[in-house]
């Protein structure tokens, strides 16, 4: 017997009543998306910068390489998304486009109709997220709903930059993926 | 070793037994703050549970639809009925890319499996990418916790093993230092990987598809770069709809450290073009577990480590003190149901102040699942656990500790306690003079009373 032949009838052959599976109800939400966004952000290390205000840092920090796939950041882009993950080892600031976010935590969701590779937003020392206001939803039950049935190789939910207490307990940001995570709300 | 024996061990050095206690009460009080931020969390427990106890009721149905659907997504299943087969697969698939390093990112299982020494043993470089996980595998320890792997240790520690390994600065103890020379020596190990492992954290069995939840972003970063990922899941990973994955990933994080949600949540569901994607579905005594109807439900756990950062006991001896690979509450549930002999003190290290079962995202009764293995473990005591009530008496409960802290008490100090009491040299787990008798056949009553 196979090893799956064998998991499969240990468990039928327990013969268990079957359970019934709950429907998810609707639950309330923040009245000001917005402002239960940027707090979540903040909270979790993120910040929220105006477009005229990323610009700003763009041009003090100069950034030798920039990845932008926003429309509205298209200008910034000095480099093509390599053959290989590994060749944007030194990418300094990737800005991409979110799709919505999520009010109750700053998780912002992400599939590869965002991401020319998939490491990208984890590979760069920086990232921008650019949501549109009107995409912001109240919690993760709205998130899950605006997914549905939707088919992506990989999607993922970004909440702020890499961070980690491993040390103690303290928190510190960069452990391996981005630095930083800014969000810009159009 | 018993746990009250290697309780005694821990609770050596008072100052950071203590520290170790107050560092997880704090993360615990963290949980607190951001669990009253939700008003519907009670309602959200109460659907993970029974969604967890749906899906495990029909187990065999969403492990096919899983493999169903997965396959159609190009990801190759795999299925393994133990540990030693878990370990095979992934050492095939090795030869296979004829690989000698891989980076891997926290999975309780694979420690389970102790896959480590098996890839070390044909000559593999593992490379531990969590932070807290290289910390301890640089120091060729086991986890002390299922979500803070280090938390046993201090920065001295850490400065110390990272100046031998990663040559830092000698005595430099700061973690933002510290981590960002960890963060440049795994990325070298990251961009070199050909092969990734991950855990899972949750599996849909209607797409097919399955998040891997990290702060950090090392799972990513592992996996995304390599060519071929290998995610290895214990088959009560699994969850019917990807709607529900809502109800889980509110829970988790929040349980856990008190944040709203780990940075990152990826959903795997194909391969990129050209790459590989594999995912083992393993037993490893689960389905044994699933038919003691009494214990079935400890299979809900979602390892958020919420029950051991409030445990009274856990946090005052340690994760080692349990000599297992889920420590705490929850794996002195889970631990005798692998081998009764072996884990037979587990259940006695509790107060049975069900703070645990409070705390509990998924709500299972792990103080009840506790008393009943205490049952358990005296009736077969008789025949082959004949050492049972000499190991407990060779530790805490010999002491007065134990029941010091316990049931109602608990309830009302779980913090307050004084010092005195704990930390008391002569008083503290295993150094007692007055000693009690054992709480045998009165611990029912008890137990009702307390409950
Ligand atoms: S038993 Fe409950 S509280 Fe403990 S780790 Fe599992 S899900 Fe978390």
């Amino acid at each position: 017997m196979s090893s799956k032949e064998s998991i499969l009838a240990a468990i039928k052959g327990l013969n268990m009543e079957e359970k019934p599976l709950p429907e998810i109800p609707d639950f309330a939400v923040a009245s000001d998306l917005v402002e239960a966004y940027t707090h979540s952000l903040n909270a979790n290390k993120g910040t929220v910068v105006s477009k005229v205000e990323l610009e700003q840092m763009i041009a003090d920090t100069g950034f030798a390489k920039i990845y932008s796939s926003s429309p509205s950041f298209a200008s910034y882009s000095n480099c093509e998304v390599p053959q290989h993950p590994a060749d944007f080892a030194d990418l300094d600031l990737a800005i991409i486009e979110g799709q919505f976010a999520s009010a109750e935590n700053a998780a912002i969701w992400l599939d590869e109709s965002n991401l020319d590779l998939r490491a990208i937003p984890f590979i760069t020392a920086h990232l921008v997220i650019v949501i549109r206001k009107e995409n912001i939803l109240g919690n993760m039950h709205e998130a899950y709903q605006r997914i549905g049935a939707t088919k992506s190789g990989f999607g993922v939910f970004i909440a702020g930059p890499s961070k980690t207490a491993d040390i103690e307990q303290s928190l510190v940001v960069g452990a391996h993926g981005a630095m930083s995570l800014r969000v810009v709300i159009l | 070793m018993s746990h009250p024996e290697n309780a005694t061990v821990f609770l050596k050095d008072k100052a950071r037994a203590k520290w170790h206690d107050d560092t997880l009460w704090i993360v615990r009080q963290k949980r607190d703050v951001t669990i009253h931020q939700i008003p519907e969390w009670e309602k959200l427990r109460e659907l993970a549970s029974q969604i967890k106890d749906h899906t495990l009721s029909k187990l065999d149905f969403y492990l096919e639809e899983l493999e169903k659907n997965a396959t159609a997504n190009g990801i190759k299943v795999h299925w393994a009925e133990n540990a030693e087969e878990h370990n095979q697969i992934i050492g095939k698939i090795l030869d296979e890319k004829k690989c000698k390093a891989i980076v891997k990112s926290k999975s309780i299982l694979t420690e389970e499996c102790h896959l480590n020494p098996f890839l070390e043993e044909k000559g593999i470089e593992v490379v531990d990418t969590d932070l807290g996980e290289r910390i301890i595998q640089f120091l060729k320890q086991p986890p002390s916790h299922i979500v803070m792997p280090a938390i046993h240790l201090k920065k001295s520690d850490i400065s110390e093993i990272f100046h031998e390994k990663l040559h830092t600065e000698k005595g430099n103890v700061d973690p933002v230092y510290l981590t960002h020379a960890a963060r440049l020596h795994l990325r070298e190990k990251f961009l070199q990987a050909k092969v990734a492992i991950t855990g899972v954290n949750f599996a849909v069995a209607e797409t097919g598809e399955f998040v891997v939840c990290t702060n950090e972003g090392n799972a990513d970063m592992g996996v995304h770069l390599a060519d071929t990922h290998i995610a290895c899941m214990g088959i009560e990973k699994l969850i019917p709809r990807r709607k529900d994955l809502g109800v889980f990933l509110r829970l988790l994080a929040r349980s856990a450290t008190g944040q709203s949600i780990t940075n990152y949540n990826s959903h795997f569901r194909s391969p990129s073009p050209g790459k590989e994607l594999h995912l083992i579905l393993v037993n490893n005594g689960r389905t044994k577990q699933l038919a003691r109807e009494k214990f079935r439900n400890s299979l809900k756990c979602i390892r958020c480590g919420a029950c051991m950062n409030t445990c009274p006991i856990y946090r005052r001896s340690g994760g080692f003190s349990y000599g297992s690979t889920v420590p705490g509450p929850i794996g002195s549930i889970l631990s005798p149901g692998i081998d009764m002999k072996k884990y037979s003190t587990l259940p006695f290290a509790s107060t049975l102040c069900g703070s645990c079962s409070d705390v509990c995202p998924v709500k299972i009764n792990i103080h009840e699942q506790l008393y009943e293995w205490r049952q358990e473990i005296t009736k077969a005591q008789g025949s082959s656990l004949k050492g049972l009530s000499m190991k407990l008496a060779n530790g805490i409960f010999k002491s007065p500790l134990a029941y010091r802290i316990s049931g109602k008490m608990m309830r009302a100090s779980l913090k307050t306690l004084p010092d005195s009491i704990i930390y008391n040299p002569l008083n503290a787990w295993g150094k007692g003079r007055n000693l009690p008798d054992l709480p045998s056949e009165s611990f029912k009553d008890w137990y009702k009373k307390n409950r």
